[in-house]
């Protein structure tokens, strides 16, 4: 059995930065392996080591620059991955979620797994969807939102937890082959080793352009653009200490004990 | 002219307040193209659900009865099959965690495009501007679509509908293709109890990922003891197992309305924010000044932990 995992390059953002147009400018932006799908990874290679999937491919879509990450996935001990990246994703603003969908379908049709994981959403524009919508673009069943999977998918189906709001959490059925959407907290991912840090040069990383997977360059252009970017106004009217926390301290002191909470 | 749809989210027999809030995204995006607003409520109770779905503005309630909980291979049948009947512009869900079950699937069925985890809308009846949040709300964008749209919206964004309507009740009657249900809920389960109870706390002192290291949560122990206050948490440090399950506040751990909420390394994401906001008097401290938590701050204290809750510590003991 295949377990397929997307994964995402995503960017964190510095305290201060700049925005130009519709973009945090490059020089305030660090790139990583997006948070839940770290956890998504770490759930495939858990399921791999039960002797329940034989192999663990990760799949990205980004430019060259992403490689990176994506061979962290090897490193961590993904047996293959895959990244696709086109001139024509080039101009693109935002890949919204059809178009993911457009250009992950044809992945998975390649591939068959039994599992596709992704992170419940990534951490740069939290959609949150491209797991749901690929499922059911394939005619997969699927998940959101999964904080435990029990490690026995024998009889064709998943039994799940999804972690519902208020701290309820669903327990659930899902038929294979399906799509689950990975919450953090689920496990706790693992750090690469350092053999594996030296193995994934010699793993395969296929690249396909648009071209190859035979994807249209319409089907990803997205319906939705973004128009404009900026800070969101604050509405704060806290009060701001910013001097040294010798002097912080007494004043914050005075204002709890005024409220009757310190001593 | 535009129509709306828009889907209420129920759990264990009662509606959840994002459905009231989706009725009210709803209505104004129906208002401003002269539209009308149906609201469609799907499994449980529904007969009950439709009267209390009726508030102000609302045109029409469809009621499907299948089942009594949520279950995503009915929702995404249902709500294509209304889309087909009423031909809205809009289909409008809760971008709760049961929305991003379904409303991803909805949209590609019908090969509409979608936005999630909306704040603001506008239209015009052609063209949707969606406001949405970007790297957990250090940054706010604004998008465009032109023609029909699936869009989910962020809870407590918009208020709960009110007021008593007089839209008219039906039943829907949807085809639903058994064979096309593969998954089943069978139990739900209540966690994060235990011996201490953080909503009960009058004050709070709230870790976040800003303390990089379990030994240092010492830091913040010393601090809670010396204010006779009770250690609660932002999410990582419950999935690093720092700290057990019923210290986290947030949207899936406990809501909050404590005194004081003392917000240490804590950048204030949306589902933090949901557990928390209720608070009498927010203390921040942070070294990020344009951290969300330092909006909703009364006191944001822009400094680093390690030096100010030592500080803070000594001062009080
Ligand atoms: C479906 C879903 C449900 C969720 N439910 C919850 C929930 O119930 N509760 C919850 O909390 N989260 C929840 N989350 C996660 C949430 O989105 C955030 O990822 C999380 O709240 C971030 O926690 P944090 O603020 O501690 O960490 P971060 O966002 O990493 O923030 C750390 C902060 O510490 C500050 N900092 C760093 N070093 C220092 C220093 N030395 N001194 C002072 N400040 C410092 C940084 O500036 C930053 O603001 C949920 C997410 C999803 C997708």
């Amino acid at each position: 059995m295949e377990i397929l995992v997307t994964v995402k390059e995503v960017s964190t953002v510095e305290d201060e930065f700049g925005i130009e147009n519709t973009t945090i400018v490059d020089q305030y932006l660090n790139a990583d392996l997006n948070e839940l799908d770290d956890y998504a990874v770490e759930e495939a290679l858990q399921l791999q080591e039960a002797g329940i999937a034989d192999e663990v491919v990760t799949v990205t879509i980004g430019p060259e620059d992403c490689e990176q990450t994506l061979r962290q996935t090897l490193a961590k001990g993904a047996d293959r991955a895959v990244r696709v990246w086109d001139d024509a994703l080039e101009n693109i603003d935002l890949l919204d979620v059809g178009a993911k969908t457009a250009i992950l379908r044809a992945i998975v049709e390649a591939e068959e797994p039994d599992l596709v994981l992704t992170g419940v959403q990534s951490g740069d524009d939290n959609w949150g969807s491209t797991g749901v919508s690929l499922a059911a673009e394939l005619g997969l069943e699927w998940g959101a939102v999964v904080n435990h999977l029990k490690h026995d998918l024998e009889d064709g189906t998943a039994s799940d937890r999804r972690e519902l709001e208020g701290g309820v959490e669903e327990l659930t059925e899902i038929e294979l082959p399906a799509a689950l959407t990975i919450q953090t907290g689920i496990n706790e991912p693992r750090y690469a080793s350092l053999r594996g840090i030296r193995q994934p040069q010699r793993k395969e990383l296929d690249v396909h352009t648009l071209g190859d997977l035979g994807i249209d360059e319409g089907a990803v252009e997205g319906a939705v653009t973004v128009t404009d970017m900026y800070e969101p106004e604050s509405e704060t009217d806290a009060t701001v200490w910013q001097v040294r926390p010798e002097e912080t301290a007494p004043e914050l002191g005075e204002l709890l004990h005024e409220k009757e909470v310190a001593p | 002219m535009s129509d709306v749809l828009a889907v209420t989210d129920h759990r264990r027999g009662e509606l959840r307040d994002v459905s009231y809030e989706t009725i009210t995204a709803g209505r104004q995006l129906a208002d401003e193209t002269d539209g009308d607003l149906h609201v469609a409520v799907i499994s449980g109770p529904v007969d009950d659900f439709a009267q209390i779905c009726n508030r102000e503005g609302v045109d029409a309630v469809h009621t499907v009865k299948y089942g009594e909980e949520f279950n995503h291979d009915v929702y995404t049948q249902v709500i294509t099959q209304l889309y087909d009947e009423l031909a809205p512009q809009y289909v409008l869900t809760p971008n709760s965690v049961n929305g991003l079950d379904y409303a991803p699937a909805v949209a590609n069925a019908l090969n509409l495009p979608l936005v999630t985890d909306t704040v603001r809308l506008e239209t015009n009846g052609d063209t949707l501007i969606a406001t949405c949040e970007m790297y957990g709300g250090k940054v706010e964008t604004t998008s465009e679509l032109t023609g029909n749209a699936v869009v989910t919206i962020r809870g407590a964004e918009w208020p709960g509908a009110d007021g008593i309507g007089d839209a008219e009740i039906k039943e829907f009657q949807a085809e639903i293709d058994e064979d096309a249900i593969r998954s089943s809920v069978t139990a739900f389960e209540e966690v994060g109890n235990g011996n201490v109870d953080i909503t009960e706390a009058d004050v709070l002192v709230s870790v976040g990922r800003g303390i990089e290291e379990e030994e240092n949560l010492e830091l913040i122990e010393d601090l809670a003891d010396a204010l006779d206050a009770t250690v609660s948490s932002s999410r990582p440090i419950v999935d690093n197992g720092w700290l057990p399950k019923n210290r986290q506040v947030g949207q899936s751990g406990k809501v909050v309305t404590p005194d004081i909420y003392i917000a240490i390394g804590i950048s204030g994401a949306v589902q933090h924010v949901a557990g928390m906001k209720g608070s009498e008097m927010i203390v921040a401290i942070n070294t990020d000044p344009n951290a969300p938590i330092m909006d909703i701050a009364d006191y944001a204290i822009h400094d680093d932990l390690f030096d100010v809750v030592p500080a803070l510590t000594e001062e009080f003991q």
